[in-house]
Parts: C-alpha cells; sequence; structure tokens
C-alpha cells in the first residue's frame, strides 16, 4: 500500500485503493464480482452509471447499495449478496 | 431558498424553487445557468455526486487524463451561475409542481416546489444479450469508460469494443489513450450504412474537429463495419469474445469486452409527468422504438404545461445538441416561472434574441443530425437472434430467453416470470425485450428508482394534486 | 370483423369468462369432472386481483361460513401443492397471528381453542417465543398464533398452473373479450359467439355482462388495496405475519383501514400491506395510505424502514355487501338458468378458489358439497332468497 492508498475490505478481505475510487472499480481491479445472481452467476457492473444495478451490495451493513456509485472511504466493509 | 421541514422522523426536507433541473449534465448544467441568469431560483438534482453528467463524468485520483476543458467551462460555468446543485439524490415521483427525491447522502427525503421543470435526465446504452453477455468482464461501452473514470485500472487491459454509435470511437479513443490493448472496435452497422453519417459529420464544422480526432484514433484502432458479437467466454470470468460479420466467425482472447449498442432517451420521468412521446423516424412504430423520444418544440416545451426537456431524452444527438437545448429550455423554463428577462419575447435586448434565433437555428441541424444518426447506426436484424434458450434476457432475475419469448409482452411476462420486476425496473431489459419481441414497454409507475421505505412515508399532504 | 384469436364459433360444456385464480381454478374442476370446458381470458391470466394479492392460503374464523369455505379449500391446496409447478412458490410457511397486548392475546388463545375444536393444528407463542420466531418484529408484543399449515404462494403463476391442469384435461383458453354472456351464449368481440349451457363469470369487479338493474347494482364493490414490495433480504421474514387488528380492518364497512400484513417471498423479498378502501375506482397509489399502511407494518417491525422498497402497486378486491363470496346460479330476472357467477372473493380469493370450484361444480352436476352451500348462494341477495335455500 502507498502513501495515497486506503483499505476497504471485501467479504472480509482487506484491499488498497486509491481513494476516491469507485467500490465497483476496487472490486473489479481485484478480480472479485460484484455480486451473485439469483441462479448463482457470479456478475460484475455493467452499466457503471447506477442503471443496471448488478453492482450492487452491502456497505457498510446497508444492503443493496449500488457499488459504482460509491466512492471507497477508509476502512469501508463491503459484502457481496 | 430552502425552506426545512422536519417530519415525524426527521427526514423530509422541504424546498421551493422557481425552476426545477433534473440532471447536471451538459443539458441540465445549460439549463440551469440560463435559468439563474435571469434571475429565477434554480435548483438542479442529479444522482450521482457531482456535475457534469455521463459524458463529463469525473475522473478519480488515479484515473486516465482529466476531463476536457470543454467539460471544465461547463461546469465552472454552472457553478458560478447561482443555481443549486443538490447532488447523489434520485427523483421518486413527481406530478403538478411538486418533486419528492431522496438524498442518499443525507438519508432523507426531499420535497421539492417547482413552477417549472427542465427534465434533462440524459440517456443509456441499450444492451442487448448474447450468449455469455452476463459474465464479469463484459460491460457497456460507456460502462467501461465509466469505470475506468471511476478508478478502474485498464492499462494493459486486453479490450474488445463492439455494438453500435459513435460512442464506440468515443470509448476507444478514452481507452487507448489509458494505455488499454485494444483488440479491436467493431460496429454493427454496415459501412454502407455509416457512410452517409459520416458525410453528415463532415459536413458540420464542430463536428469536423470530434470526426477528425476520433479518425486518426480508429486507424489506429482499426474499426470494422458490419461486425458483431456472437458470444462472449469464459469460466467465472471473460476470457474470450466471438464475432462475426454475417459469413465468418473469429474468436479474439480478451479481458474485457466493452459493448453497447447506441443510446435509449431517459424518458421514464417525463412519462410519469405525461409527456407525449414520438419517433425521430416516421417508419418506426412508437411502441417498438426503443428510441423513442419526448415531443418537444424549439424551445424545449413538451406536451405537458411547464414541463420542459432537453438533450438526449429528445434524440440522442450529442454534446453540442444538448447544450443548444438546455439554453433555449432554461430560458423558456425561467420565461414561464415568471422571469423573462433574457427569454425570446420580444422584450429581451437584441444580443439575446440574435442568440437564441441562432440557438433555434441550429436546433433544426441538431435534428437532422440526430435523425441521420439513428439511421446510420440502426440496429441490424441479426442482432435480434443472438440468443441461445439459456440466455439470460432480465439480468435482475435471471429469466431466459426461452422463458419469455413465447410470452405476449411485458406485462405478461412480469407476471409469470418477474422480468421487469427487478431494482433496474425494466431499465435494461426493458429495450432489450422491446428490441427482441417487439414488446411495448409498460407503464412508468414510482417510485422511479428504489429507495427505502422511509423514502416513501414522507410527503403525503405534498402529493394529494395528483 | 377481424379474428384476433382465430376462434370461430365453438360449443362447449361450460364457458368460463375471466382466467384469474377463481376462473382457472373453475376450469381446472370442471375439465376434471370431464365437461367440456372454454376459458375466455381479455387480457392476461391472473392478470387483475389475482396479480394484486397477496397469495396467501389462510384459514379464516371470523364467520362460521368463512371458516367453511377457508378450511375446506385449504385442504384442497395442501392436496394440490405436490402438482404445483415451482413458479408457483408454494410455501408451506404459516401465519403467525400477532398480538400486542393482553387484549389481542385473549384473542390468540380463543382462535387456538376454536382451531382445536374443528382439528387444525395451531400453537400459542408467548412473547419470547415469539421473537425466536420472529426475531425483527418488535419488542413489547404480547406473543402470537402460529398456524403452521397456512401457506403462501405466487399467485399469477399458480393461475396459469391451475389453466395448464385444466389444458391438460382438455380445456381451451381463449384470449379475446366477451361483450354478452346470457343463455347460453357468449358473444366475443371479434365476433364469434361460444355456446354452453352454463356459463360462469369469473371477472372479479367487472360486472358489466350482468344485465343492469337493481339486483346487480351494488351485487359485488371494489374495495382498493395497497402493496409495496422490497428488494431481497432473505431470512429477515420467516412466516406470514398478520396483526390481529387485520379482522377489524376487513370488516370495517366503510371506513379506509390499513392493517400490517408482511409476506416473506421465496426470493427473500417482503410483501406488505394491505389496506382498504371503498369509492376510490382509481389505481393511483394513495400517498395517505401508503403512509398509513407502512406506520403500520413498521410500527410492528422497525427494521422495514431502512429496507430498499422496490416497486408499490395498487389492486381491487371484489367486495360483496356480507363479506362473503357469490357461488352459484345468477338467479336474476330474466330467467336464464345458464349464468353462474364465481365472485366476490374480496380478500380471500387466492384461498377459496379451489372450494369455490367445487361447489360450483357441485351445483352444476348436482352433487352433494363437502360443506353447506347457501351462505354463498347469489340469489341470497334477492327478494326470493328462500327459493335460493333449497337448492
Amino acid at each position: 500500500m502507498t502513501e495515497q492508498e486506503i483499505v476497504i475490505y471485501v467479504d472480509g478481505r482487506a484491499i488498497a485503493v486509491r481513494p476516491g475510487t469507485a467500490v465497483a472499480a476496487a472490486m473489479l481491479a481485484h478480480g472479485m464480482p460484484n455480486r451473485i445472481s439469483r441462479s448463482g452467476q457470479p456478475r460484475a457492473a455493467l452499466c457503471g452509471m447506477g442503471i443496471c444495478y448488478e453492482c450492487r451490495a452491502a456497505v457498510n451493513g446497508v444492503a443493496h447499495q449500488r457499488t459504482c456509485m460509491l466512492a471507497c472511504t477508509p476502512g469501508m466493509e463491503i459484502a457481496t449478496q | 431558498m430552502s425552506d426545512i421541514k422536519a417530519t415525524r422522523d426527521g427526514t423530509l426536507q422541504t424546498t421551493a424553487c422557481d425552476v426545477l433541473v433534473i440532471g447536471a449534465g451538459p443539458a441540465g448544467m445549460c439549463a440551469a445557468t440560463e435559468a439563474a441568469a435571469s434571475g429565477a431560483r434554480v435548483l438542479v438534482i442529479d444522482e450521482n455526486a457531482g456535475a457534469g453528467g455521463q459524458i463529463w463524468r469525473e475522473t478519480r485520483a488515479g484515473a486516465a487524463h482529466a476531463r476536457s476543458a470543454r467539460a471544465r467551462f461547463g461546469i465552472r460555468r454552472f457553478a458560478a451561475s447561482g443555481a443549486r446543485l443538490q447532488a447523489q439524490t434520485r427523483v421518486l415521483d413527481a406530478g403538478d409542481g411538486w418533486l419528492t427525491a431522496w438524498d442518499e447522502a443525507a438519508g432523507g427525503s426531499i420535497l421539492v416546489r417547482y413552477r417549472a421543470i427542465v427534465l434533462a435526465t440524459g440517456a443509456r446504452e441499450l444492451f442487448l444479450p448474447f450468449p455469455g453477455w452476463t459474465l464479469p468482464g463484459v460491460y457497456g461501452a460507456g460502462g467501461l469508460q465509466a469505470l475506468a473514470k471511476s478508478g478502474l485500472p485498464v492499462k494493459g487491459l486486453r479490450v474488445v469494443v463492439a455494438g453500435s454509435g459513435p460512442l464506440l470511437l468515443a470509448v476507444a479513443d478514452y481507452l487507448q489513450r489509458a494505455g488499454a490493448n485494444l483488440q479491436g472496435v467493431f460496429e454493427q452497422a454496415s459501412l454502407r450504412r455509416m457512410l452517409p453519417f459520416t458525410r453528415h459529420v463532415m459536413a458540420d464544422p464542430g463536428k469536423l474537429l470530434q470526426g477528425a480526432g476520433y479518425g486518426w484514433s480508429t486507424r489506429r484502432s482499426r474499426l470494422r463495419t458490419g461486425c458483431w458479437p456472437v458470444a462472449a467466454h469464459g469460466a467465472e470470468v471473460l476470457e474470450a469474445v466471438t464475432m462475426t460479420d454475417g459469413k465468418r466467425r473469429w474468436t479474439i482472447a480478451c479481458n474485457a469486452l466493452a459493448c453497447g449498442f447506441h443510446l435509449v432517451p431517459n424518458t421514464e420521468l417525463a412519462r410519469l409527468l405525461g409527456c407525449d412521446l414520438h419517433t425521430l423516424d416516421a417508419a418506426r412504430a412508437l411502441q417498438t422504438d426503443p428510441q423513442a423520444c419526448v415531443e418537444v418544440d424549439g424551445w424545449g416545451r413538451t406536451t405537458v404545461e411547464g414541463v420542459f426537456c432537453a438533450g438526449e431524452p429528445t434524440g440522442i444527438a450529442g454534446l453540442d445538441a444538448a447544450e443548444a437545448a438546455g439554453t433555449l429550455a432554461g430560458s423558456a423554463a425561467a420565461a414561464y416561472a415568471g422571469f423573462d428577462s433574457t427569454s425570446s419575447t420580444n422584450t429581451a435586448p437584441p444580443v439575446a434574441q440574435r442568440r437564441y434565433a441562432r440557438l433555434l437555428k441550429q436546433q433544426e441541424r441538431h435534428k437532422t443530425f440526430a435523425r441521420a444518426l439513428q439511421r446510420a447506426f440502426a440496429l441490424r436484424v441479426e442482432l435480434r437472434q443472438l440468443c441461445a434458450p439459456e440466455t439470460i434476457v432480465c439480468r435482475c432475475e435471471d429469466v431466459t430467453f426461452a422463458e419469455l419469448h413465447s410470452l405476449r409482452g411485458s406485462r405478461e411476462a412480469k407476471l409469470q416470470t418477474r422480468c421487469g420486476m427487478g431494482p433496474c425496473q425494466g431499465r435494461v431489459c426493458g429495450p432489450a425485450t422491446q428490441v427482441l419481441f417487439g414488446w411495448r414497454p409498460g407503464s412508468v409507475r414510482p417510485p422511479l428508482a428504489p429507495a427505502p421505505v422511509s423514502a416513501l412515508l414522507a410527503v403525503p399532504e405534498a402529493t394529494a394534486s395528483r | 370483423m377481424k379474428q384476433t384469436s382465430g376462434i370461430s364459433d365453438a360449443n362447449a360444456d361450460v364457458v368460463i369468462v375471466g382466467a384469474g385464480i377463481v376462473g382457472v381454478a373453475c376450469a381446472r374442476a370442471f375439465a376434471l369432472a370431464g365437461l367440456r370446458t372454454l376459458v375466455v381470458e381479455q387480457s392476461i391470466v391472473g392478470g387483475g386481483a389475482t396479480a394484486a394479492g397477496m397469495g396467501h392460503i389462510v384459514v379464516m374464523d371470523d364467520s362460521a361460513a368463512q371458516w367453511n369455505l377457508t378450511r375446506y379449500a385449504r385442504e384442497l391446496w395442501i392436496d394440490l401443492k405436490s402438482q404445483l409447478p415451482a413458479a408457483g412458490e408454494y410455501r408451506e410457511i404459516g401465519t403467525l397471528w400477532v398480538a400486542a397486548d393482553a387484549e389481542e392475546m385473549g384473542e390468540v388463545e380463543r382462535k387456538q381453542q376454536f382451531l382445536a375444536d374443528h382439528g387444525v393444528d395451531g400453537t400459542v407463542l408467548c412473547a419470547r417465543e415469539l421473537h425466536i420466531a420472529e426475531p425483527a418484529l418488535r419488542r413489547g408484543l404480547a406473543g402470537a398464533l402460529l398456524v403452521p399449515q397456512d401457506a403462501v404462494l405466487y399467485p399469477p403463476a399458480a393461475a396459469e398452473a391451475l389453466l395448464c391442469m385444466a389444458e391438460a384435461e382438455g380445456a381451451r383458453r381463449v384470449y379475446a373479450r366477451a361483450v354478452a354472456a346470457s343463455h347460453g351464449q357468449v358473444l366475443l368481440d371479434e365476433g364469434a359467439i361460444l355456446h354452453a349451457p352454463v356459463l360462469v363469470l369469473a371477472t372479479g369487479t367487472a360486472l358489466e355482462l350482468l344485465p343492469p338493474g337493481p339486483e346487480t347494482a351494488g351485487l359485488v364493490r371494489k374495495r382498493k388495496g395497497h402493496l409495496l414490495i422490497t428488494d431481497r433480504y432473505p431470512g429477515l421474514v420467516n412466516h406470514q405475519i398478520v396483526e390481529l387488528g387485520y379482522l377489524k380492518s376487513a370488516h370495517a364497512s366503510t371506513a379506509d383501514s390499513v392493517a400490517c400484513n408482511i409476506q416473506p417471498r421465496a426470493t427473500g423479498q417482503l410483501l406488505i400491506g394491505s389496506s382498504r378502501q371503498f369509492g376510490d375506482d382509481d389505481e393511483t397509489i394513495r400517498p395517505e395510505l401508503l403512509t398509513s399502511m407502512m406506520e403500520r407494518a413498521i410500527a410492528y417491525m422497525p427494521a422495514l424502514a431502512g429496507l430498499s422498497s422496490v416497486r408499490l402497486w395498487t389492486g381491487f378486491r371484489a367486495a360483496t355487501r356480507d363479506k362473503l363470496p357469490l357461488i352459484g346460479p345468477a338467479q336474476l330476472p330474466g330467467e336464464d338458468c345458464s349464468l353462474y357467477l364465481a365472485t366476490g372473493h374480496e380478500g380471500l380469493g387466492i384461498t377459496t378458489s379451489l372450494a369455490t370450484a367445487e361447489l360450483l361444480v357441485d351445483q352444476v352436476l348436482g352433487r352433494t358439497s363437502a360443506i353447506p352451500r347457501e351462505p354463498y348462494l347469489p340469489g341470497r341477495f334477492q327478494a326470493n332468497a328462500q327459493q335460493a335455500a333449497y337448492d
């Protein structure tokens, strides 16, 4: 982790990201899907602009957040749904 | 300007304005700036964290090159205009003179009373299903660009850009400059269809510069026309894409597919407010055209009094059209709200009148451009036949093509399969099923976006007028 | 006239107008009984009140007639459940009748005794047990009655499934609008005429096919309801939760009322109701009623306030004057012996659809019924109600 980076937690795993990075981008950069679909498929953001809801995850305990519209903050906890 | 009033649990903010603008993209910012210049109290609502819309999306630290000079100017001008921006706020419901929204940042509802409203809600990409399109690594074209601007590293990423529309070139250009390893740019429209469009671009001096910029990079990125994706492959993530030109097929190894089939206008709020839609092309039927747009006159007046619309929702026509339309609509909205010092009326100073006359004349050219755009990038019939029976069409609810293709319409699909009942509220699968099956989109109902239950509780007395 | 459904004149033993849950249940029962059955639907199977309902299969003890009908119907559902496809989402999650205070707890005890006397399972839960059963409910509730064999299902899919079962027995569906139905003939908007000695109107609140007059005016009224569905929260709620005050709401004859009704769907989404209004024929959401309904639900389950709400809608229950459905010969002036009614089920259409079907087929074929039929006869509202009692 460089000086400009912050740490967030995705399903318990710590990852280092630049502050201001969208959560969805951070997850994808580390090879993590954003969510699991109704039939069990891994999914990631499609539209990148809050329309498709494929990027939704629970953030700091609140479910169904669109992670492409959320910037990472230090200590943020994300749980894939 | 705003009077804060709390309800039972303190989460409601009530505010009033003269001109309410929905969307802080180029059209919205121009409308707001223009309306504010006349002295009207202007409030702008946008879902994103800052102004700029999609085309001028803020780039995060570490992302590739910053916004253009034009973007910076537009945003600075807006910031200095006196209009107030209510960011991270999504519209839930609206009626005559009122609108409710959910402020994500504050965690509370907002009720806005307005005299005039300008809808500058922009457009979204049209996504069409094909085998493998749900794999992580398959993005929209604008989608990948948006994510890259939001901090997704793309340097060295093997990416294929496919689908349709001028957006592909813009995205390819951006990705290349960001250091991505572009494996090709594939436009489904044939060269023959696109040629009149390129001539059109050449005819417009403003666009010529843009066109030249694209031309340069497309030579580098090897744009190919008449090609489209037939399948995306991979176990858990995208590993390869198979393309076709209608005769041959070939497979390209890649980590990312940026694929979108041009744009559809965001007309939900306009429809909720009762505005009429129309098609730009008389040959298209209103109910099967995903690009059906809000009917407006040169000043952006819709078929509902006090409701104005500007930019992509009135027809996909690009940045110049959006800014011009925004300016005109902002002026007309301010005039409607009683602030007509700079409006089109005879009392306006000659300089202003000439300016508006020029913009109105430009609108004609923009309309022609919009039609040319639509014709050039019309979707070929093969795109309706890409699905395998198990291809997912509704991504929110994992409804497959097999479950849908014999149903009679979108409502039947909703009830029997839940297609369109997920959180995207049919914004992805709606246009797709319109193209695939010719289903008329369902009616628009509030809430326009998912919102916490408490957001719905706050504003009963305001909405009694509907 | 343009033929859209491709149907030409046809003969059948019974024509059912309306493919809501009641209509398709009747279609299945008639088809199983060997009658040539035609179902006419102007829009979508299960697209009316069926699509707006909660899909709650519940036994109700508020009157003898209601008890007989719902209990009989629930048994039929239990017998049928293994034949329902997965899309019907039939789940025996049970009903929790929640008591907010000691007085309501007394009602819980009484209900449990009633159920026991009638051979139906019911368990009284104290406050602590209720909290274990439903941790999301607020503290301070007195307890509840758990009726474990009550169930929930997804009505539009269940309706489609019932119609498919009918078709497997030879029934046919016709997508067309009936413009007239009397004396053994149903005229479709495209011009085709369907002939059958038995015509069944299962059209919910739409009774325009009946001859206008004092007998039909007000036979069935629209009782509007609101619903809200959330995004997915699997595991948050385990049973169909209904407050005991629901019964007061259902029986309020004219006032607008709300009651707490929370259902976990198979997807983990929560379906929340309920509200009742007369005199509002508009399908627009009424914000004050929605607010009132949600506040009531939040009062029982505070966590609801923060859940993501995805969709709101309204629906119209078909309500009769005495809260019991119309099942049997229409008995209207004009001596039309062919016309039968199967409507007016108010908030119990899903539950009682199967029993309605059996009672109707019984009457047509002259079979004895498992329960007394008199309370549901349409003729009970006529001056010659005594005649109906001798059927």
